[in-house]
């Protein structure tokens, strides 16, 4: 599919530049031009798409569905399967929070749809399928919803109520299955387009400088470092791999986009999948900035329960991956 | 008329972002509108909002967790 691209690449390098094919800088130039012209044109599709399947899918209506259908205990799978196609945003966090908690969603459920929101969103699909191909985004983008919807269930039967804020559990009290009145915008595609299109160039423009920066990086790896380098270093049977991954993956949010073409290298040169998805779902679904966010409607030991059950289970995730892959 | 427009948002980017658009259309059609931010977290939830930064003109939230553009807000001024 993307032959040309590499077409493209190959007649920049070899015969524009007249590098030889297997120098360093050749290769590493070479690999360069093509991940960023695919990973770019990929991030544009998917970011689109999703914004379109948003657009007529807002986050009123994933509310006002799950606070309305009576789904028993398929909830959280729904939740978390919302949260796939919500964009998220962590300075939204707290009112979608307070939103669900009002709507009288369970604590659980709306704890499976902040999980899954950041962990597989358009920008992750996007750098998966360009980075990893699309079996590895198929696999991450399941395991993101699977880790979703199993942290809520866990997190449902912690009963963390009694840790929210004082004021969050006065709005629980009151909460109630309500259906918001809310403007539906009866607006056709053609209408909703333009809004569309900006959104994308947006999100485009925030993360194309730390992709390209990701990339160069990947691609200074890509052609120094020798084949299965990181093999004798990180073996699939090295045990603290995993934990040291995710938690380490953890402070790394806001580069993202950076963050996974150099893991990509780092997988080609010999990391497990298990352990580099692992890492890669703490970088994308677990930041700081959004915990401290959080404090206006946690304290901070339900944080802490928060955060420690899906570490958890994105760990038990690696070491699931790098047995089955 | 004297239009009241209130900026819900906690003080993300995103929410700065949407101030100085309002701000910069304000001042540039000379619009006679009273503008305040609403960065209290109780205060915006009573508008039922979930997604920020909100623009709430006359009481009514007209967008939802997106920056509008300077020619969508000289529309909805208007």
């Amino acid at each position: 599919m993307f032959n040309w691209v590499q077409n493209i690449a190959d007649w920049f390098v070899y015969d524009l530049l007249s590098l030889n094919k297997g120098q360093h800088l050749a290769e590493a130039l070479n690999f360069f031009i093509y991940d960023t012209t695919k990973i770019l044109i990929l991030l544009f599709v998917v970011i689109f798409f999703m914004g379109i399947v948003n657009s007529y899918f807002p986050i009123d209506k994933v509310k006002n569905y799950l606070s309305s259908k009576k789904l028993y205990g398929l909830e959280y799978f729904m939740a978390s399967l919302f949260g796939v196609v919500t964009p998220f945003c962590s300075c939204s966090s707290v009112p979608l929070f307070i939103g669900f908690v009002k709507g009288g969603i369970p604590l659980g459920v709306t704890f499976s749809f902040l999980i899954t929101s950041p962990l597989v969103n358009e920008v992750a699909i996007g750098l998966f399928v360009g980075l990893f191909g699309i079996e590895t985004t198929i696999i991450y983008v399941i395991s993101g919803i699977l880790l979703g919807t199993i942290s809520g269930v866990i997190l449902k039967y912690l009963k963390l109520e009694k840790y929210l804020t004082p004021w969050v559990k006065e709005v629980l009290a009151t909460a109630q299955r309500d259906q918001d009145t809310f403007l539906i915008e009866k607006q056709t595609l053609k209408q909703r387009l333009p809004i569309i299109w900006s959104e994308v160039i947006k999100i485009l423009k925030g993360i194309i400088p730390y992709v390209i920066v990701g990339i160069a990086i990947g691609g200074l790896m890509h052609g120094y470092i020798p084949e299965g380098f990181f093999e004798q270093y990180m073996a699939k049977d090295n045990l603290f791999a995993v934990p040291i991954a995710t938690i380490l993956a953890i402070p790394m949010y806001s580069n993202a986009s950076g963050i996974l073409p150099v893991v990509q290298v780092l997988v080609a040169k010999g990391i497990p999948l298990g352990t580099a998805i692992a890492f890669m779902m703490g970088v994308v679904g677990l930041s700081l900035p959004e915990a401290l966010l959080l404090k206006k409607v946690m304290t901070i030991k339900l944080i802490t329960i928060f955060f420690s059950v899906v570490t958890l289970c994105i760990i038990i995730s690696g070491y699931l991956f790098n047995f089955i892959l | 008329m004297n239009k009241i427009i209130k900026i819900l948002g906690t003080g993300c980017t995103k929410c700065k972002a949407m101030t100085s658009v309002v701000q910069d259309v304000i001042s540039e059609n000379q619009i006679e509108a009273s503008l305040e931010k609403v960065e209290d977290i109780m205060e915006i939830m009573k508008y039922n909002v979930m997604s920020t930064p909100a623009l709430v003109i006359n009481d009514e939230i007209l967008i939802k967790g997106r920056v509008p553009s300077k020619e969508e807000v000289v529309a909805l001024l208007k």
